[in-house]
Order: C-alpha cells, then sequence, then structure tokens
C-alpha cells in the first residue's frame, strides 16, 4: 500500500461519524476509510470514547422475552458482505451496484460514469489517460476527490491512490493525470461543477457533470 | 492469548473474543446482560420510543454475534467496537439511504495476537474513562449530548439557552482534554 498523504479533514470524518453526511460524500469518506488505516483508527478511537460513554449509561430494562428472542435469532444467516473488487473497494462495489463501471466518453480519451445525481449532489467515478488534464473548473459547493488508481496532481499537490482531495468552491484547479497507469477516481460534489470553457459548459447539462 | 493479556482485558472483552473463535453462546448471554439495557438507553436518548429502540437493540447485538470474526482487540474493546455497530444502527434507522460503510476488515488470525498492542490498548481504555470522570460536569454533559442524542448543535443550543460558539467550544474542549489524556500515556 503507498503512504496516504492527504486525509479526509476532521470535521469531516466527524460528520460521516454523525450520519450527516450526504450520499455522495459519505462514499468517499466510506472508500477512503477502507484504504487508509489512519483515518479508521481515528473513527475506532472517537468509538472508544463513545463505548466509554456507553459504559458509563444507566441501563433500562428492556422486556421480558427480549433476552429469548434474541437467542432464538442467533441462527439467522448473517448477510454477505459487500467485498471490493480490482481497485474499487467495498463501498464503491456497492455504488456500482455490484457490476464493473459502464464508462462514457466524455471526449480527450476522459470517461465517466454517474453512480447517483439528486438534490442530494453528485457521485461520479472518473477515468482520465496519463498526461491528460480534466477541464479546469470551480465549484459551487465542496468537492472531494479520492483516488483509486493512478495519480493526479494540481496547484494542491500530487494525489495517488488513497488520497483525498478536498476542494472548497474557491479553488480553481485544473488536475493533470500523472504518467503510468490512468488515473482512476471517485468524485463526489453537492452541486454541479463550473466548467470555465464555454463549449464544456454548454455540454454541461447532457453529461450531467 | 497469554494469562496477563487475558487479565488485563475487560470481561466483555473476553466475552467477545469467546463469541468470535468459538461461537460461545453463554458469553454472547453475558453481552446481552451487560450492554442491551444500555444500547436501549442510547436509543431512547437518540430519539427512539420504545418498541423501536428494543428493535434496535436487538438489530445491534445480533449484528454483534454475526460481524464477531471481525472483532480485533488491538483496535478496539468490546464496549467501542459495540458502540460503533450501534452509532451505524441509530443513524440508519434516521436515514433516507443507509451510510456508506467502509470494508469489512480482514477476518482475525486468532492464533498471532500482539500482548503488548493489546494491553497497550486496553491502557488506553481505562485511561480514557479516568479522563471521562475528570471531564467538568457541563463537559462531560456535551459530550454525552454530542454521541447519543443525535441532536445538530443548533437545537442543543436553544435548549440549554447558550449561545453556539459556547458548546461547539465546549464539545471541542472534551474532546481536546480527551487527545491530550490520551497523548500523555500514548503519544
Amino acid at each position: 500500500m503507498t503512504q496516504i498523504t492527504h486525509h479526509i479533514p476532521d470535521d469531516i470524518l466527524d460528520a460521516w461519524r454523525a450520519g450527516a453526511l450526504s450520499h455522495p460524500y459519505a462514499v468517499v469518506v466510506a472508500a477512503h476509510l477502507s484504504l487508509c488505516d489512519e483515518c479508521r483508527a481515528a473513527v475506532e478511537t472517537a468509538d472508544m470514547i463513545g463505548g466509554a460513554l456507553l459504559d458509563g449509561l444507566e441501563g433500562q430494562a428492556l422486556d421480558a422475552g427480549a433476552r429469548q428472542r434474541m437467542m432464538d435469532a442467533l441462527d439467522t444467516p448473517a448477510p454477505p458482505p459487500v467485498r471490493g473488487s480490482g481497485v474499487f473497494p467495498a463501498p464503491v462495489v456497492a455504488a456500482l451496484g455490484g457490476q464493473p463501471p459502464q464508462w462514457r466518453m466524455l471526449g480527450g480519451g476522459i470517461r465517466q460514469q454517474i453512480l447517483s445525481a439528486d438534490r442530494e449532489g453528485a457521485l461520479r467515478l472518473l477515468y482520465i489517460p496519463p498526461g491528460r488534464a480534466v477541464p479546469e473548473h470551480g465549484h459551487r459547493g465542496l468537492e472531494l476527490t479520492l483516488v483509486l488508481q493512478g495519480s493526479f496532481s494540481d496547484s494542491e499537490g500530487a494525489f495517488l491512490r488513497g488520497d483525498v482531495e478536498t476542494a472548497h468552491d474557491s479553488i480553481d484547479h485544473q488536475p493533470v493525470a500523472g504518467p503510468g497507469a490512468p488515473c482512476i477516481c471517485l468524485a463526489a460534489t453537492d452541486a454541479p461543477l463550473r466548467f470555465h470553457a464555454l463549449l464544456p459548459r454548454l455540454l454541461q447539462p447532457i453529461f450531467r457533470i | 492469548m497469554d494469562e496477563p493479556v487475558i487479565q488485563a482485558l475487560s470481561s466483555q472483552t473476553c466475552d467477545l473474543i469467546a463469541v468470535r473463535d468459538q461461537r460461545d453462546r453463554a458469553a454472547f448471554g453475558r453481552l446481552f446482560d451487560h450492554f442491551a439495557p444500555r444500547l436501549k438507553a442510547m436509543m431512547v436518548k437518540g430519539g427512539l420510543r420504545d418498541g423501536s429502540a428494543e428493535d434496535a437493540v436487538q438489530d445491534v447485538m445480533l449484528a454483534v454475534w454475526h460481524k464477531a470474526a471481525q472483532f480485533d482487540p488491538h483496535r478496539a474493546d468490546a464496549a467501542g467496537w459495540i458502540y460503533g455497530i450501534a452509532r451505524n444502527r441509530r443513524i440508519d434507522l434516521a436515514r433516507r439511504r443507509p451510510l456508506a460503510q467502509p470494508e469489512d476488515l480482514p477476518e482475525i488470525e486468532s492464533d498471532a495476537p500482539d500482548p503488548a498492542q493489546i494491553l497497550a490498548l486496553q491502557q488506553e481504555a481505562s485511561h480514557l474513562v479516568a479522563a471521562l470522570c475528570r471531564l467538568a460536569p457541563e463537559q462531560a454533559e456535551a459530550l454525552r449530548a454530542a454521541y447519543f442524542d443525535d441532536i445538530p448543535h443548533s437545537r442543543i443550543s436553544e435548549m440549554t439557552g447558550l449561545p453556539l460558539g459556547t458548546i461547539k467550544s465546549r464539545i471541542r474542549l472534551g474532546l481536546e482534554r480527551l487527545r491530550h489524556e490520551l497523548r500523555k500515556i500514548a503519544p
């Protein structure tokens, strides 16, 4: 595993733990946690505090039959776990519905698959050939981008597998895919992206990027 | 596992390891007796009615039984691990879509424990409890609210009449203090 240097910011991790993130952001956080032991340990540490508080709670009596119902339920089969596949960790496989990605061409060799797009925001996979730039864009809200394969770099630095870029609406950036394997990344926004060139803007409603 | 390690673990953590390694139903029963009433209190604090709270407790404890193979005493104690499962259950009951979860950790090789790390974690857990006891009452209250009440910060402010900044800084101070306490033991 490569060394992950760009992590989920604390406030976003806290929001994920509280269940307060919209679906697109939550998938990016879960995918990063699947790859990043440091952030997973941060969640576990917070849960240790929760566990200590739980231990200190005054219990409430359960229904008289609750214990027996519980013991009777132990033979029900466990739900099968979702497993990762290739470069896609389990939460991305779940967002793909268990299917391999079905890329759509965006031009210039860039491909994408939209995994969800609704009032909660948009989640998509992007495939960028080595050395190719994603059109320069700013965005209205927060964009979280997780690298799953290859790398990209922009004004904020270099991002490798497992790294997350947290881009607020003030950042105008032009990610360029690194050499070697094509860059595959998972990107979540809470609003459609703004592209600066006229043509991409016209195409925006068609491609929903 | 070595005798000194077993002695340092909480009895709940030992029971959870017995559930994991031997599918020990008696140990699971003891876990249920310890955690189920506390989990019910947590669910009621989180806004569930009595019946739904009991259902949620059953869901959580069944998940404990099913997921026990993933419990790793190097990473968490029983209370923290079970709290994490309960937190997720509580969240999913409130959300339109289940919250995306990280991939399961690989199942544990139970014959290769690292006693030093398990002991360190267990020590951290008991220091954490001690640190919680030393918090100022209003910090402890804010921390409990943050962990159990599932109420956005703005609601806490309405209820207590304190300005939002104060509440946020209290939660932050409480967590900072805990982090500080932990750093002293395990830098």
